[in-house]
């Protein structure tokens, strides 16, 4: 029977490295691999001794791309193990910020690193020759991203102003009211974004995931509600451990994680979409409908319209909160460690990011638990492959390669995330 | 395309990705970038690869494996010029917090490929293996600082990098000392400067991402930290972070760790 192998031996435009190997025989897909062989970090053991106060600035390290994610989750997990509740402007800044790191790394991702897929292209770079105005707009629209987090919380990667309570200073009227008119630009171009990726082809290619995201009864889910799921998933974030499971895959330095009863599921833009259409604003849903999007998605390669559709809700949220802006009395309010367990769970741009940890009574941290959204998705990325290459199959080798990367893209993988955490054998030398 | 402009490849060891991210975000830059040089290797943002020799390599990530060991020694031979960015690169980042302590403590599983997944006891920087051109410094990198280099070794001049520390820029941005005045633990006396003092500027002590200066005076500082009441074993945790294996602050918080058995 014919043999055939599609190698990819170094992704790219993924954050981190990783390797695929898929083989064929005849018609049938025997083996789909997504090797991850970014060196192993050990954050998770870092993080026993240290002091609480200390998670937001060490975890934030896990990942130069969503730095804020991590930040967010691991200040959620400690205020609810302190039992402090962050409330009122404080929560406002908070989603204002987590704004700018969505509308960042979508852009980042649409423009930069999927874009270039669909018009074939090898990057965004190749893709300016012949499209240098879409490429400049999109940098301007990312600036306005980077510029909300710089502004609010000092630079863009690895901001330095949050803290557990809230943060350490909290912006001006007049250094937030600065952000506005690019903003108000941005609102145009987002719209023209949603519009413009809709107009995209895209491959006749539906599953019937599970999808998985937090849900608010009140807002588009950013930092706090529940986990639900698309088949009957309902739970608080602290019975997270109780759903979901880590497993050690040989071939790769990630762990994956499943639901414990039905296996594997999917997380990021199109779950939190799916999932929460009805908490869109109007305007937005509309658009959604108008361009034929629908109120569920199942094509992941359509992800990239729906990066597109919050970027534009991010925007808008982002100008609805930097309007009503009154400084706070206090940038932050009193936190007192005690003994206790808490849980952070927060949707990162590429979906659901969950922290755990263990403090002692004096604040110091007893165990870490990190759980990062590609390490959830690796399963169903491979399922997805090995679908596609069976439904694809009679394609030639150079374009099913071409198109298994952008399957594997449709996810916006963040491999560096998604080996943080390993523990591994030590080679003694 | 592109046939006779410089040629730049940028290569990742351990770290988070963000130092090489930065160039992406200088975003009223980056065409202007594009034109001038042919990017040859850069996975993170273009599928195309292009072999060496580069002109100018950009490094991110410390070592930490033997493949990475060689690797590098390998990237350095297809480099004119090397520079290392970020923390990482230049003094093993956050990941040298293995470097002191027993790595059986994360030792637990053992992998079906071992290739892949061996990891050394240390984290070190690139310029502990090979020689390099220039070490920018900064978890991450300031963007700003990182075109300067770019240009510069384009050009064949020395980058313009400051080489004081934080509190100079503080002075310079007219920031009130938050140490003497509001009694916070900083480290912006013994940190190189480079961020702009982002820090004080946002009503708390530096904390040393942008490791030590090159003539960091460390006793005096852990004495005055101590002064301030501030707790030894939080003196050494403001030591051991992002920079925790560059020679300063690693002797200083011994030394903290020493007085206080
Ligand atoms: S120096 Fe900091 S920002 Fe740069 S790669 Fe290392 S951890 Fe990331
Ligand atoms: S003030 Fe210090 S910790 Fe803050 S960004 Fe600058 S060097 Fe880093």
């Amino acid at each position: 029977m014919k043999r055939r192998t599609i190698k990819v031996d170094e992704l790219t435009r993924v954050e981190g490295e990783g390797a695929m190997h898929i083989e064929m025989r005849g018609d049938e897909v025997t083996d789909v691999k997504l090797t991850i062989y970014e060196p192993p970090r050990f954050f998770e053991g870092f993080m026993q001794g240290r002091d609480y106060s200390e998670a937001p600035d060490i975890t934030a390290r896990i990942c130069g791309i969503c730095p804020v994610a991590y930040q967010m989750s691991s200040v959620y997990a400690m205020e609810d193990a302190f039992g402090v509740e962050v409330d009122g402007v404080l929560r406002e800044l908070r989603r204002l910020l987590y704004c700018g790191e969505w509308i960042e790394s979508h852009v980042l991702h649409v423009y930069l690193l999927h874009l270039p897929d669909f018009l074939g292209f090898e990057s965004a770079i190749h893709m300016a020759k012949d499209h240098g105005e879409t490429v400049a707009k999109a940098l301007r629209l990312k600036k306005a991203g980077n510029a909300i987090v710089s502004t609010l919380a000092g630079r863009e990667i690895h901001p330095i102003n949050v803290k557990v309570g809230g943060f350490y200073r909290a912006p001006t009227k007049q250094e937030l009211g600065g952000l506005l008119e690019e903003l108000e630009w941005s609102l145009g171009m987002a719209e023209e974004m949603v519009r413009f990726t809709a107009g995209l082809s895209f491959p006749d290619f539906e599953k019937d995931y599970e999808f998985v995201a937090l849900r608010h009864p009140e807002e588009y889910p950013c930092c706090e509600g529940k986990l639900v799921s698309n088949r009957g998933l309902d739970i608080p974030i602290s019975e997270f451990r109780e759903h979901f499971v880590e497993i050690h895959e040989p071939h790769s330095t990630a762990l994956h994680c499943k639901l414990k009863e039905r296996g594997m599921y999917f997380v990021g833009p199109l779950a939190r979409y799916n999932l929460n259409f009805d908490k869109l604003p109007e305007n937005i849903q509309e658009l959604a409908l108008e361009i034929g999007l629908g109120k569920t998605c199942r094509n992941p390669f359509k992800g990239i319209i729906i990066r597109s559709v919050e970027t534009l809700y991010a925007v808008q949220e982002a100008l609805r909160i930097i309007k009503s802006y009154e400084p706070p009395a206090v940038a932050s309010v009193p936190v007192e460690p005690r003994e206790s367990v808490g849980h952070g769970c927060t949707e990162a741009p590429r979906g659901i990011l969950y922290h755990r940890y263990e403090l002692a009574e004096d604040g110091s941290i007893r165990h870490a638990q990190i759980v990062p959204p590609t390490a959830q998705n690796l399963p169903t990325i491979e399922d997805d492959l090995r679908q596609y290459v069976t439904q694809f199959m009679a394609l030639p080798d150079s374009e099913l390669k071409w198109q298994c990367e952008q399957a594997v893209r449709n996810y916006d993988p963040c491999i560096s995330c998604s080996t943080h955490f390993l523990k591994l054998t030590i080679d003694r030398k | 395309m592109a046939n006779n402009r410089p040629k730049l490849a940028v290569f990742k060891f351990a770290s988070c990705d963000g130092c090489q991210l930065s160039l992406l975000d200088c975003e009223d830059e980056l065409l202007a970038v594009a034109g001038k040089v042919h990017i040859a290797h850069f996975p993170e943002a273009s599928r195309e690869s292009v072999r060496g020799p580069y002109d100018v390599t950009l490094v991110e990530g410390s070592i930490t494996t033997p493949d990475d060991v060689e690797r590098i020694q390998k990237i350095r031979r297809r480099s004119k010029m090397l520079v290392t960015i970020g923390a990482c690169a230049t003094s093993g980042g956050i990941q040298a917090l293995r470097n002191f302590r027993d790595v059986k403590e994360f030792t637990s599983i053992v992998y079906a490929h071992p290739e892949y997944i061996r990891t050394l006891e240390t984290s070190t920087a690139i310029a502990d293996h090979i020689p390099v051109d220039f070490e920018l410094r900064g978890c991450p990198v300031n963007k700003y600082q990182l075109i300067e280099v770019l240009n510069a070794m384009l050009w064949g001049r020395k980058p313009q990098i400051e080489s004081g520390s934080v509190c100079v820029e503080c002075k310079r941005r007219g920031t009130v000392c938050v140490m003497v005045a509001q009694g916070m633990a900083c480290l912006g006396p013994v940190t190189h400067a480079g961020c702009g003092a982002i820090c004080p500027a946002y009503n708390r002590g530096c904390y040393g991402c942008f490791g030590p200066q090159e003539t960091a005076n460390m006793d005096p500082l852990s004495e005055k930290l101590a002064g301030l009441g501030v707790l030894a074993t939080n003196i050494a945790r403001l030591y051991s972070t992002f920079n925790a294996g560059a020679e300063p602050f690693e002797k200083a918080r011994r030394q903290v760790e020493a007085t206080n058995n």
